[in-house]
């Protein structure tokens, strides 16, 4: 970005039969046009390097698409090896779901709380701490996931403590700032007078929230939950300290489970640079990748529809 | 109101040309960085003091001992030009950055014919093989089971999911909860082949864990659970359990008696340049095997009476 | 009265939640602090760490996390600020337009993981740059970089159209008004988000394990030579981070003492960000209350 810069700077020397202002706006104009330009190049570069990297098992034709995406079984050290990355892609849609659903009523709810009961106590109290909540770094969530969640899970319910819920009550705690501050973002903008006139046609708090206000934002709701599912998608390491990272399809939500993102981090520095496992370890991060655009899609869907 | 808007000014001016400046350097600066570890060899030729730096990369297994080692061989006089650097990243990052020449060193668990197969098994013959200490593996369980001695049939029927409770295996009346490594892990690689003769199976509800801490916490706190740590993470939290009746003790490692074990690697990509060897020479030495290598839990390589091949066949030196 | 009785239960039932939510919060917080602070002292803080020995500090990687933060704003702001001006004011409604705003969407909602593996990928193999604070650095910005734009754009939106109109009616050309006259009443919303961001960055772990690495090389902290390898501010060294550390002593501690370093960095870094958060907020209100009294 700097040595166009400095060209602009001389051939600005050159050019100093343009007034000033022509001048500045010049260089103005390429600044900012290069920041984007970098941008872009940046976001093209990421999908090329690690399409490049994990079409490779395809093109060779190593292992195929339907293999990898619906196969059971992963055993990449076997004879023949397996590549079924079914249990992950289970593993990390169910713990992102079960983390959505906890998380959306929790959210609604503290967005109600903030617009319509108690609006200076939420703006001082609970919206400043639901912001923390977002700038806990995921490995304290993970460390306490590893020693307060799983041991309470083991204690009280059939199991190891190891799974599912283990990792979708992490995420949800986790994910509950996004969608509490898009719940919270629909509701304020709601015209008070929609409000009002429910109230004076005699409808209790209750009656106007769960007939008017959740109807009306359900788009900006559902915004909000995407979101909060895809971040929960992608989050790595906290997931990876609570679910046990066994490779198989879970039979239930107390068992040991793996998800897209625990299998990268486990594997990816134990194996060797090109060999198959490594670069099916890249296919996945491919997937990892075409969900974020499948999770911005349908947030664009959503946002079109609450535009409405 | 004009002082703090010159201000804001110069901070966000500053801020830029400190950004501009150092994205400058970026482009070339990796060059410099690379040609110090080139020019290493050629000034060491003259048969002065060495210097120049050293790269290290791979095993987290091997990666305490070598930065223990590393430190104390920079504080050496001798060898005051040297700077080293001690990278974790797996043993299989290990391998192919040094395969790629990224590094200088790569760390590794386990032979680097094991990690590059089929097609590649013509890069691990560029390598060559510096074993710098032994690692013993133990079977531990928590100390609850109520057992102390596993047979290999045993293991093998644990392992693969035949025996689900420990009392089948005369102890206590408790579920058994396997915890196992990743399938690319050195240390499952080295569990499997020596302990069980052959893959075990990665059963449903089986917990896995990369890293040996986390295998000792979850050993240690989850009832039944059974998994398998290296010599050196052992303490009262978790049991260590006999295989065929024999001690993971030193003795019984050093002659062979207690079979599961492995060599600690440190690959160079050719024969290594003398800065390299220095080092290498330096953790071989009597003084630091004695010490920091048996200090740390590792075996030291001399005292070693068996030698294994790739292979796994087994000698009496 | 049935539905009477249903508003109670239902704004009882809020309160709860909201109650609730604050309760998980409070517990975390003291959870870590309770668990950690006890192990935090200034030896704790300025130590190096030991893998064998009781009583390893983690002041190195104290040092990293700072460092990285600096050396990642120093990229990212003047980059993200650049495009947040671009998105505010040259940016017209067309296709072009609406592609830069989805890339910017589709870039802060990458997981951080492909991030650190894309960083493994350019910056540490191509560009060679190994497992360093710079690669660390290029990781973050790409990470950072869609928040920066946002910010600065919200920020310039909301700064009076009069303003603008008042600058270009001067003769000042776009980009001086923009520069001279916008940027800084933009200012404080600027400083605000960055800090938070900053929060972000700073507790960053899955990115860092593949880019940055997770050594930290013998530091001498009476070298200031970029250049030097010991050097704590040579960007092309390995460094280790708050957060990597506690994902690292977590997995592989091997000192006595590791469950309490744990414990203690964690309370560190907890405290960190709630110094972010709080410093965010003062100084935002602070500035704010500065610029619009001094007018």
């Amino acid at each position: 970005m700097n040595t166009p810069v400095k060209e602009d700077r001389t051939a600005g020397d050159r050019l100093t039969r343009y007034p000033k202002h022509i001048r500045e706006d010049w260089f103005g104009r390429v600044y900012v046009y290069l920041c984007v330009a970098l941008m872009v190049v940046t976001i093209f570069s990421i999908v090329w390097f690690i399409a490049s990297k994990g079409l490779n098992p395809f093109v060779s034709g190593a292992i195929g698409i339907p293999d990898l995406l619906l196969g059971h079984v992963w055993k990449p050290e076997g004879e023949p090896p397996l590549f079924g990355a079914l249990p992950f892609l289970a593993g990390s849609a169910s713990v992102s779901f079960i983390a959505a659903a906890i998380a959306a009523p929790f959210g609604f709810c503290a967005a109600v709380f903030m617009t319509q009961i108690a609006p200076k106590l939420g703006r001082t109290v609970l919206q400043p701490a639901i912001e923390l909540l977002a700038g806990i770094p995921s490995v304290v969530y993970g460390f306490v996931g590893l020693s307060v969640i799983v041991p309470f899970l083991r204690d009280n319910f059939p199991g190891q403590g190891f799974g599912i819920l283990a990792g979708a009550i992490v995420l949800s705690i986790m994910i509950l700032p996004t969608v509490t501050s898009i719940a919270t973002d629909a509701l304020s903008t709601l015209p008070a007078g929609l409000r009002e006139g429910s109230f004076a046609l005699g409808a209790t708090r209750w009656q106007t929230i769960y007939r008017l206000i959740l109807p009306t934002t359900l788009p900006s709701l559902l915004t909000g939950i995407v979101l909060g599912i895809s971040r929960a998608f992608g989050e790595a390491l906290a997931v990876q300290m609570v679910i046990g990272n066994a490779p198989h399809v879970p039979r239930s939500l107390l068992e040991s489970a793996a998800t897209l993102t625990s299998i990268i981090t486990l594997e990816m520095g134990n194996t060797v640079g090109g060999s198959l496992h490594n670069n099916v370890l890249w296919s996945l991060a491919l997937i990892l990748l075409l969900m974020t655009f499948l999770f911005v899609f349908i947030v664009r869907m959503l946002e079109r529809r609450a535009k409405r | 109101m004009k002082k703090s808007l010159v201000l804001v000014l110069t901070l966000i001016v500053a801020l830029t040309l400190a950004a501009c400046g150092k994205s400058n350097n970026e482009g070339t600066a990796s060059s410099p960085s690379a040609s110090a570890s080139e020019s290493a060899p050629a000034s060491s030729a003259a048969g002065e003091a060495l210097s120049g730096t050293i790269l290290a990369a791979g095993s987290t297994a091997l990666q305490p001992l070598v930065e223990q080692v590393a430190t104390k061989f920079m504080a050496d006089s001798k060898y005051s030009g040297i700077s080293v650097t001690v990278q974790g990243g797996g043993s299989g990052g290990g391998l192919t950055q040094v395969q790629a020449g990224q590094v200088d060193i790569g760390n590794s668990d386990i032979f680097a014919e094991e990690k590059f197969k089929d097609a590649d098994a013509d890069k691990a013959k560029e390598l060559v093989d510096h074993q710098v200490a032994v690692v013993a593996i133990a079977t531990v369980a928590n100390p609850k089971v109520g057992v102390d001695n596993l047979t290999k049939q045993q293991l093998v029927d644990i392992f693969s999911g035949k025996v689900k409770n420990w009392k089948e295996v005369g102890g206590a009346d408790q579920k058994i909860v396997i915890v196992n490594r990743p399938s690319s892990s050195g240390t499952r690689k080295t569990f499997e082949n020596l302990a069980l003769g052959g893959p075990s199976q990665d059963l449903p509800g089986s917990i896995q864990e990369d890293s040996s801490g986390t295998v000792k916490k979850l050993v240690g706190e989850t009832p039944g659970a059974i998994g398998y740590l290296a010599l050196s993470y052992l303490d009262d939290s978790v049991k260590a359990l006999k295989y065929e009746g024999a001690d993971a003790s030193v003795e019984n490692v050093t002659t062979g008696k207690y079979p599961v074990w492995a060599y600690e690697h440190m690959y160079t990509k050719g024969e290594p340049t003398p800065v390299v060897k220095a080092l290498i020479d330096y953790i071989l030495s009597d003084e630091i095997q004695k010490s920091d290598v048996t200090e740390m839990g590792y075996i030291p390589i001399g005292d070693m009476k068996v030698a294994r091949d790739v292979n796994g066949n087994v000698t009496n030196k | 009265m049935k539905a009477k009785l249903a508003d109670r239960i239902a704004t009882g039932a809020i309160i709860a939640i909201a109650g609730l939510i604050m309760a998980i919060l409070a517990g975390l917080i003291a959870y870590l602090l309770f668990r950690g602070l006890s192990h935090v002292s200034w030896h704790f803080l300025t130590s190096p760490p030991q893998s064998f020995k009781k009583g390893g500090g983690i002041g190195p990687q104290l040092f990293n996390s700072l460092y990285l933060l600096v050396l990642t704003m120093m990229i990212t702001i003047p980059l993200g600020i650049g495009a947040g001006i671009y998105m505010s004011e040259y940016a017209k409604a067309n296709r072009v337009t609406d592609f830069i705003r989805l890339v910017v969407e589709v870039l802060s909602s990458f997981p951080s993981i492909v991030i650190g593996l894309f960083g493994l990928l350019v910056f540490v193999n191509l560009f060679q740059m190994k497992y360093s604070l710079a690669a660390g650095a290029l990781a973050l910005t790409v990470f950072n970089l869609p928040l920066m734009v946002r910010i600065t754009e919200q920020a310039l939106r909301g700064v009076p159209r009069e303003q603008k109109e008042a600058g270009l009616a001067l003769g000042l050309s776009k980009w001086k008004t923009i520069w001279s006259v916008m940027l800084p009443m933009a200012f404080p919303a600027i400083m605000t988000g960055t800090i938070l961001a900053s929060g972000r960055v700073f507790g960053e772990a899955a990115a860092l394990l593949f880019t940055a690495g997770m050594t930290t090389p013998k530091l001498d902290f009476t070298n200031w030579n970029p250049t030097d390898p010991q050097s704590p501010l040579n960007p092309f060294r390995p460094a280790e981070t708050l957060a990597v550390h506690i994902w690292k002593i977590n997995s592989e501690g091997r000192a006595p003492d590791a469950p309490e370093i744990a414990a203690g960095a964690s309370a560190v870094l907890i405290i960190i960000v709630l110094l972010f958060n709080l410093g965010a907020r003062t100084l935002g209100r602070a500035i704010y209350r500065k610029f619009t009294a001094t007018k």
